[in-house]
């Protein structure tokens, strides 16, 4: 699948107010939502900034998606616990797995392994994402994280969107 | 001027205007003194109060969001200052109490003795900032920047006397879902 596939499928799922902090996994997407009429794409300073900036948009009626890489996870931790979590929030995380398998830049290895760990501790459902599949799986997502107000995670590994 | 004092001059001035009030004693003022279902008390996440308001004056741009932080949540995160001067939306007014210290948790010291939050707003794109450290100035500043298109900037030095306050008694979720239910009438 390529990246404005993936991203009319977001539309199609009213997923159009974007906020986030760049990954080269991450790239072609948020270049293309930068650029594109039917997105708002707000560049956060920090990942846990994002979450925010996504909260308040929520409230005002969007259904919000917050792009990151993995190592943003660690700092939104407390954005999720104590603001997503606590208020019951609607949230779609588009995150990348950057140190997959071990194989990646030393800085990524550590995260990498304890991603998928971190997220189920917190109870954040959370789906990698499958070329074949990813329609069926980003509408699970959309349709778990309204019925049940909680943040839903997509994980992206290298490749799967061009 | 208290910072009970400075809470209760903007709460003077507010009218139909949507508020996101930052954790500790900033939202138990708000709470204390003028409840309603327009107030968002933001009760952990601290130094998230700036991108929660950006959030929603994006989401909303026909109505007026008002941000009350105070100098430690800024502090904690100065870079949304700068996603906000290069958004720049102009519906937006962020407020900040700063009393030179953490005094929710005891009065530890901040860096806002030396750093000019008011001077980094300015250079961070936003349309208006201005300094007040009485109640008088602080409500005529509020005032014009209300009907200002914005962003815009308040850097209001209070003192550190505390005022007695009770917790915000509403359940998190309630307070977002009484929130959201007057900001998506229109």
């Amino acid at each position: 699948m390529n990246h404005k596939e993936f991203c009319s499928l977001l539309k199609k799922n009213n997923l159009d107010f974007c906020t986030g902090v760049p990954c080269s996994i991450l790239s072609s997407i948020i270049t293309y939502m930068s650029g594109s009429a039917e997105f708002t794409y707000i560049p956060a300073t920090r990942e846990d900034e994002a979450i925010g900036i996504a909260v308040g948009a929520y409230m005002g009626g969007k259904r919000p998606v917050v792009l990151m890489q993995n190592s943003g996870l660690g700092t939104s931790i407390n954005a999720l616990t104590s603001l997503v979590l606590l208020y019951q929030t609607p949230l779609l995380l588009i995150i990348s797995w950057r140190g997959y398998q071990g194989k990646d830049a030393p800085e990524h290895l550590f995260m990498g392994k304890y991603m998928i760990d971190f997220l189920k501790i917190m109870k954040i459902p959370a789906e990698i994402l499958e070329k074949d599949v990813l329609e069926e799986q980003l509408m699970r997502a959309s349709r778990i994280m309204e019925e049940q107000k909680i943040p839903v995670a997509l994980i992206l590994k290298k490749g799967v969107i061009e | 001027m208290r910072r009970y004092d400075a809470v209760k001059a903007i709460a003077e001035c507010l009218r139909d205007e949507y508020v996101f009030a930052c954790n500790g004693l900033i939202s138990r003022e708000l709470f204390a003194i003028k409840d309603r279902p327009r107030n968002f008390y933001m009760l952990g996440s601290m130094g998230l109060a700036s991108a929660i308001g950006l959030g929603a004056s994006l989401a909303k741009p026909n109505e007026k969001i008002v941000i009350l932080a105070g100098d430690g949540n800024i502090l904690m995160s100065l870079g949304t200052l700068a996603t906000i001067g290069k958004i720049s939306p102009k519906n937006l007014i962020h407020i900040v109490l700063d009393n030179e210290c953490h005094e929710s948790t005891g009065g530890q010291e901040t860096a806002s003795s030396i750093t000019r939050l008011d001077i980094i707003a300015a250079s961070s794109g936003f349309a208006n900032s201005k300094y007040a450290d009485s109640t008088d100035m602080l409500k005529e500043v509020l005032t014009k920047f209300l009907r200002f298109e914005g962003p815009s900037f308040v850097h209001v030095k209070v003192d550190k006397k505390r005022v007695e306050v009770p917790r915000v008694s509403l359940a998190p979720p309630e307070i977002k879902e009484r929130f959201m239910k007057e900001f998506l009438k229109r």
